[in-house]
C-alpha cells in the first residue's frame, strides 16, 4: 500500500533535514543577514568597510595566490602517487595508509608541527647550523621574508591535504576497467599516451570532485597560515576571524564569510562546466 | 601475414601452474580455437601471446620473430576482448581509428581504413555516436572493426561473443567467419563454447588443466577424441563411455562381441549418441530406456547399457517409450577405445 506508507521516507530523512536546517541553513541565512545589517538598516556598509580595509586586497591576493599554487601541485602530485600506488602488487594498502596519515591530523596541529620545524629556534635552523651552513638563527616566517613564508605555507598545505585528492583519485582509478589500458597497449599506445588518452579522460569525474573539494577548502585556508605566519600573511578566512574576535565587528566578519562563499560557489560552477562529462561518454 | 609458434610455454601464478609446457603452431592465415572449460589456461595462453602476461619460460614466435620479451605494442597484433573494451569517451570512429592514430597514419588513410573496416562490420551508420548508445552486439562489432582496421598479421580474440544473447551470437559468428576468411588474418580464438569453436576454426586445440589435450580439425577432435576428456567435453550430448573388459582380443557388451584393439585390459568404449541406431527387436546391444525427450529434430533417449548411463539420439519418428528395452547396433569403426587407466584413446594396431 504505497499511500499508507508514503510518509515513512519523509519521517526517516526528517532528522537530517532538521539537523542541516538548524546547524547549516539558519546560520547561513543569519550570516548573509548579518553582513548587510547595520544601524541604518540593510546597507552595503559592512562590505565597504571590508574592501576599504588595508589588509583586504592583500588577503584576496594571498588567498588566490595560495590556491593557484597549491591546488595544481596537489593534483599533479596526487595523480602521480595514485598511478604509482595502483601499480603496486604488494603492500598497496600499507602504502596508501601511510600516505593518508596527514588526513588524520587537524590543520592547526599540522601548522604547529611545521612551525616547530621552521621557526627561528626550529629543527631546520638547528640542522643548518649544525652543518655549518648558517651562523645564527634565520627567520623564515617573518614579515621581512614574505617569499619563504609563502613557500612554507605552500609546503605545509601540500603535506597536509594532498592525501584527500589521492584518495579520491585512487577510488576513481579503481573504477576504470583494466581492459581499456590493455586494449590501448595492444593497439600501440605508449605509457604516456595511455595515461593522456585513456586514463585521464576516464578519470575526469573523479578529478572534478577532487578539484572542487580541494579548491573550496583552499579558499577557506586559515589554521596553517595562522600558525605559521599569524597576520603577516593575511588570508580571507583569517581576516574574518580577526574582525570577529579582535575587532568584535560581526558585520564585517560576515561580509568576509559571504565573500568566501561566493568565490567557492563560482569556482565550483567553473569546474562543473569546464570538466563536464557528457552522460554518453561515461563507461 | 604471420604464423605463430608457441614453444613450451610455462606460466605459474604463485604455486599454481596455469600452463604446463604448452606448445602450439598456427599456420599463416589459420584460425585456431582454444577450447576448454573455465580455468583450463586458454585465456592465460592468449594473454601471453598478446604480451599482457609474461610466461615463466618458453617462447612466443610470431612471423619468425621471437616476441617473448617484447611489450604488446611491438608484437604487431590486434585483440578483441570479452567485455569489448571499447573506449567510452571516444566516438565509434575514433575507436576504430585508435590503432591507426597510434601508428601515425595520415588522416586520409585513417578515413579510408576506418570506412572500409566499418563497412565490413556494418557499423557505418553510427560512426559518430558514443559506445554507451550502442547495444552489446554493436559494441562488439566496433571492437572487431577496431582490430581489423590496423590490418593485423595476428588477431587474438578472447571469448568475443560470450556476452551476447544466443541469436546475436549465431549471427555475429557467421559474419566473423566470412570477414576473417576474407582478411586472411592468423587468428587465435579463445572460447568455452564448442559450437563456436567447431563452426569457426580450421583447427581446435582442446585445453584442460593447463595442457593441450588434443589439437586437430573440428571433425578430427569430434570423431576421434584423443582422450576421455575431449570426448566428454565435445558434443551435445557428450560422448558415452561404457566400461568393458577385454580378454583375448574381444570384449562383450550386452550380448554382442566386439574386437578389442588390445589383447587384454580394462577398456572404455566411447560411443557418440548419434553413432548407434535402433536394431530389429530382439537383436543388438540391450538398451534400457528410462527417459525419452523429443527435441524436434531428433529424440534424445537416456537409459543404460549393462547398467551404465548412456544417451542415444534416434530419428524423431522412432517408436520408443520409456521403460522399454530396445536393441542397438553400432558401427565398430566409429567407436573410440579408451584405456580405462590412462584415459587416452587406444589406436588400433
Amino acid at each position: 500500500m504505497p499511500a499508507r506508507t508514503s510518509w515513512i521516507p519523509y519521517a526517516l530523512i526528517a532528522p537530517s533535514v532538521a539537523f542541516l536546517g538548524a546547524l547549516f541553513l539558519v546560520p547561513l541565512v543569519q550570516t548573509i543577514w548579518l553582513s548587510f545589517a547595520t544601524a541604518d538598516g540593510l546597507t552595503l556598509a559592512n562590505y565597504e568597510r571590508m574592501t576599504g580595509d588595508l589588509n583586504f586586497s592583500l588577503a584576496v591576493r594571498n588567498t588566490f595566490l595560495l590556491t593557484l599554487v597549491v591546488v595544481p601541485i596537489q593534483v599533479a602530485l596526487a595523480l602521480a602517487m595514485a598511478t604509482m600506488v595502483s601499480k603496486l602488487e604488494k603492500g598497496r594498502d600499507l602504502a596508501l595508509w601511510i600516505l593518508t596519515i596527514p588526513l588524520g591530523i587537524s590543520d592547526l596541529a599540522a601548522g604547529l608541527a611545521w612551525l616547530a620545524l621552521l621557526q627561528n629556534t626550529g629543527y631546520l635552523n638547528s640542522a643548518l647550523y649544525a652543518l655549518g651552513l648558517i651562523s645564527g638563527p634565520v627567520g623564515w616566517l617573518s614579515q621581512e621574508t614574505p617569499w619563504s613564508l609563502f613557500a612554507a605555507i605552500v609546503l605545509a598545505e601540500i603535506w597536509r591535504a594532498t592525501a584527500i585528492v589521492l584518495v579520491i583519485l585512487i577510488a576513481g582509478l579503481q573504477l576504470i576497467p583494466k581492459e581499456f589500458a590493455e586494449a590501448a597497449e595492444i593497439f600501440g599506445a605508449k605509457p604516456w599516451t595511455r595515461f593522456r588518452k585513456i586514463t585521464l579522460p576516464l578519470l575526469k569525474p573523479s578529478l572534478q570532485s577532487a578539484l572542487i573539494l580541494r579548491t573550496v577548502l583552499a579558499f577557506e585556508v586559515f589554521a596553517v597560515v595562522y600558525a605559521l605566519g599569524g597576520r603577516n600573511f593575511p588570508v580571507l578566512a583569517g581576516e574574518a576571524y580577526t574582525w570577529q574576535n579582535e575587532n568584535q565587528n560581526y558585520g564585517v566578519a560576515a561580509a568576509y564569510a559571504v565573500l568566501i562563499m561566493g568565490i567557492s560557489l563560482a569556482a565550483t560552477a567553473v569546474y562543473l562546466r569546464v570538466l563536464k562529462t557528457r552522460p554518453e561518454q561515461l563507461p | 601475414m604471420a604464423d605463430i609458434v608457441i614453444d613450451r610455454v610455462v606460466k605459474e601464478f604463485g604455486s599454481f601452474r596455469a600452463l604446463k609446457e604448452v606448445s602450439l603452431n598456427a599456420r599463416d592465415g589459420e584460425f585456431v580455437a582454444l577450447l576448454g572449460p573455465s580455468g583450463c589456461g586458454k585465456t592465460t595462453l592468449l594473454r601471453i601471446i598478446a604480451g599482457l602476461e609474461t610466461q615463466n619460460s618458453g617462447r612466443v614466435v610470431i612471423g619468425g620473430r621471437d616476441v617473448s620479451e617484447l611489450p604488446p605494442r611491438k608484437r604487431g597484433l590486434a585483440m578483441v576482448f570479452q567485455n569489448y573494451a571499447v573506449f567510452p569517451h571516444m566516438t565509434v570512429f575514433e575507436n576504430v581509428a585508435f590503432g591507426l592514430r597510434m601508428q601515425k597514419t595520415s588522416e586520409a588513410e585513417v578515413k579510408r581504413k576506418v570506412g572500409r573496416s566499418a563497412a565490413l562490420l556494418h557499423i557505418e551508420s553510427y560512426l559518430d555516436r558514443y559506445p554507451a548508445k550502442l547495444s552489446g552486439g554493436q559494441r562488439q562489432r566496433v571492437a572487431v572493426a577496431r582490430a581489423l582496421a590496423v590490418e593485423p598479421a595476428v588477431l587474438l580474440m578472447d571469448e568475443p561473443l560470450s556476452n551476447l544473447d544466443a541469436l546475436l551470437r549465431l549471427e555475429l559468428r557467421t559474419e566473423l567467419k566470412a570477414v576473417l576468411r576474407e582478411a586472411g588474418t592468423t587468428t587465435i580464438y579463445v572460447t568455452h563454447d564448442q559450437t563456436e569453436a567447431m563452426g569457426l576454426a580450421d583447427r581446435i586445440a582442446v585445453m584442460y588443466g593447463g595442457k593441450i589435450e588434443q589439437i586437430g580439425t573440428p571433425l578430427e577432435v569430434y570423431a576421434t577424441p584423443g582422450t576421455r576428456f575431449v570426448g566428454g567435453f565435445l558434443g551435445s550430448p557428450p560422448m558415452n563411455f561404457i566400461r568393458v573388459a577385454c580378454s583375448e582380443g574381444a570384449a562383450r557388451i550386452g550380448n554382442i562381441t566386439l574386437p578389442c584393439p588390445v589383447a587384454s585390459s580394462e577398456m572404455e568404449i566411447g560411443l557418440r549418441a548419434e553413432d548407434a541406431s535402433l536394431a530389429p527387436i530382439g537383436s543388438g546391444i540391450g538398451f534400457d530406456v528410462r527417459v525419452v525427450e523429443p527435441m524436434g529434430s531428433h529424440l534424445l533417449l537416456t537409459g543404460s547399457i549393462d547398467g551404465q548411463l548412456t544417451r542415444i539420439v534416434v530419428p524423431p519418428t522412432a517408436k520408443v517409450a520409456a521403460g522399454e528395452r530396445v536393441g542397438l547396433t553400432v558401427d565398430p569403426s566409429r567407436l573410440t577405445w579408451i584405456d580405462g587407466a590412462t584415459g587416452r584413446a587406444v589406436v588400433r594396431a
